[in-house]
């Protein structure tokens, strides 16, 4: 469980982004806000890396309850 | 009226879908009823989870706060949610499960009495919890009356509408219990997410394309921080990520993670939830700024003047023609009216039946009060031993209908405003209960005091907030009242988008002290931990 707290807290970092705070562009695709196209793709990069840690460090000691 | 037609068909397939999934089997007859005998499949489990955490504010007020305050909302409420809720399920909502499995539990308060071997305490947390609930599920009642009021014109009066409304998600809950009602959760997540994308493709064409709507309203003077997150404080937005603690902790939510039939079941929901999250809230979000650019659509230059005026002369007006500027200004229909005035009949029936569909969200709310007051009120106290398991889930149906018809009276008869600001700071409590949670599945030395210090905690806090933000009306955008100062430093302060503490949400100080509460308590009360044998129980390897 260790392991997923940690790639948790570091996506937590990823969220709090101020970099693109007061950044309307460039915009992405010709219409989307860079800081909404950040989210949109952090999104999807949480998706990524649940599907990784669903491989790798999924509970396996409690499937014993099933 | 038509409109109002394809509502009521809706509300017909709604119906049928929750009756005929009726039951499921289970060890018990409540476990059938209760828990659809913790049998849901993975597609189902899915998009039934995915549609409890969505409410009406899902699709119309995330595109009202977005139209206001710019693409911010999309960080605040839905990437935040899409890594805190799949993260707690891979972490908490799988040893839900399998203490489910185990132990039979069907509801946290039982975990908690288990946990902590404890009676009474788990009752304050039981009450603590239902309040917390019940302004959803009066919310939901109005927002059906209201939108049938709407749709129909005025034909079908609030109260009727409120009562239709009422009687279908009662129908299906009575009749279906859990399995019941989380097919009908599937099925509006479907039509949720068939929405967004079709919503899109035809007002961007109505409006001529985003490209040069988003060009223009970033070289707007005042529409260019629309595009960025200027009108959000960074502290703000750091606050708000602590919300969606709220959904690990919401009852229904983890009632909901003990009916999966597989621990599998798990893996594809949490992979999957922050793909469905996006692919609801970007619409919404997206379409809200853009409708900024919308002036051709009168009802929505309406708002855009109303909101000039506020900037312009909003210092200079008295509070009652502020808060009617401010309602007149207010986004939380902009996407009906973009679809009035860009999409064609058919796309507006569908949104009239999704838009039912946010509303009728309280049935998850509902089944989890039954099966709470069942399981943790009227078995704990030997209700169940001594009249028997059937008479246990005809007890939960009366609870359902109760709850309804009370739900329904007081929403006839008190101000929405009380219920908007009791679901606002609902969240926050259910958020400040997380400690309670993570200390009853990961630390050995909780006790039972520590967990009613966090409880009871909870419930003052979120009193003392609601108050505050009851009485002291907000002031004009950009400025603040202080409503309490220690040794000259500002600590609560009311602002347009709420109560503050330090700058920060409630929600912070609120889950920070009950976490404290939770740690301190428990280290002062040693002699309260619960037997070897509990402790073995819940940390084998510990042990």
């Amino acid at each position: 469980m260790v392991p997923t707290l940690w790639v948790a807290f570091l996506l937590y970092l990823l969220h709090q982004d101020f970099w693109f705070w007061g950044t309307a562009r460039p915009l992405v695709f010709g219409f989307l806000p860079i800081g909404l196209a950040y989210h949109a793709a952090y999104t999807l990069t949480i998706a990524g890396v649940l599907a990784w840690l669903v491989r790798a460090y999924w509970p396996n000691h409690l499937e014993g309850h099933e | 009226m038509i409109p109002a037609i394809v509502i009521f068909i809706y509300l017909g397939i709604v119906l049928v879908i929750g009756i005929s999934n009726r039951g499921g089997a289970g060890k018990s007859e409540a476990e059938g009823y209760f828990l659809a005998g913790r049998a849901l499949g993975p597609a189902v489990f899915l998009l039934s989870l995915v549609g409890t955490n969505m409410t009406a504010f899902s699709i119309l007020g995330a595109s009202g706060h977005a139209f206001a305050n710019g693409i911010v909302t999309y960080g605040l409420m839905a990437s935040a949610s899409a890594l805190v809720i799949p993260f707690g399920l891979f972490v908490i909502g799988t040893r839900l499960w399998a203490l489910g499995q185990r132990r039979g539990f069907m509801t946290p308060v039982q975990l908690f009495r288990d946990r902590w071997e404890m009676g009474h305490i788990g009752t304050v947390i039981f009450v603590v919890q239902a309040v917390l609930l019940v302004p959803y599920i009066i919310i939901a009642v109005m927002g059906g009356g209201t939108v049938l009021r709407t749709v129909s014109n005025g034909v079908v009066p609030f109260w009727l509408g409120g009562a239709i409304v009422s009687m279908v998600v009662m129908g299906y809950v009575f009749f279906g219990g859990m399995r019941g009602t989380a097919w009908v959760n599937a099925f509006q997540t479907t039509l949720f997410l068939i929405f967004g994308a079709v919503a899109v493709t035809i007002i961007g064409r109505g409006m001529g394309g985003f490209s040069g709507v988003m060009a223009s309203l970033a070289e707007g003077t005042g529409t260019s921080a629309l595009l960025t997150r200027e009108r959000i404080s960074p502290l703000y937005f750091f606050s708000y990520s602590f919300i969606p603690l709220s959904s690990l902790t919401f009852p229904h939510i983890a009632i909901f993670c003990m009916t999966a039939k597989k621990l599998g079941h798990f893996k594809k929901t949490i992979v999957l939830y922050p793909i469905c999250m996006l692919l609801i809230w970007l619409p919404s979000v997206f379409l809200g700024v853009a409708a900024n650019r919308a002036t051709d659509v009168p009802a929505i230059e309406a708002k855009l003047e109303a909101r000039a005026t506020l900037a312009t002369e909003g210092a200079t007006l008295a509070p009652p023609e502020q808060a009617a500027l401010r309602v007149k200004a207010g986004g939380d229909d902009v996407i009906l009216r973009l679809v009035e005035g860009y999409a064609p009949f058919w796309l507006a029936a569908l949104l009239g039946a999704a838009v039912m569909a946010a509303v009728m969200a309280s049935d998850s709310q509902i089944l989890a009060l039954s099966t709470m007051f069942t399981e943790d009120i009227f078995t704990f106290y030997g209700g169940t031993s001594r009249f028997g398991g059937r008479v246990q889930v005809q007890t939960g149906r009366v609870f359902i209908v109760l709850i309804t018809v009370v739900a329904y009276v007081i929403a006839l008869n008190t101000p929405q405003s009380i219920f908007d600001i009791a679901t606002q700071y609902a969240f926050a409590g259910y958020a400040s209960l997380f400690p309670l949670v993570a200390a009853a599945l990961f630390w050995r030395g909780s006790t039972k005091w520590g967990a009613l210090a966090s409880t009871v905690w909870t419930a003052l806090a979120v009193i003392a907030v609601a108050v505050v933000q009851q009485n002291i009306p907000a002031p004009a955008p950009g400025q603040a009242i202080t409503v309490l100062e220690l040794g000259g430093q500002v600590v609560v302060t009311r602002a347009v988008q709420g109560t503050l503490v330090f700058g920060l949400l409630p929600v912070v100080p609120m889950t920070l002290i009950s976490a404290v509460l939770m740690v301190a308590v428990s280290k002062l009360t040693p002699g309260a931990r619960p037997g070897a044998g509990t402790l073995r129980t819940y940390f084998p390897a510990a042990a």
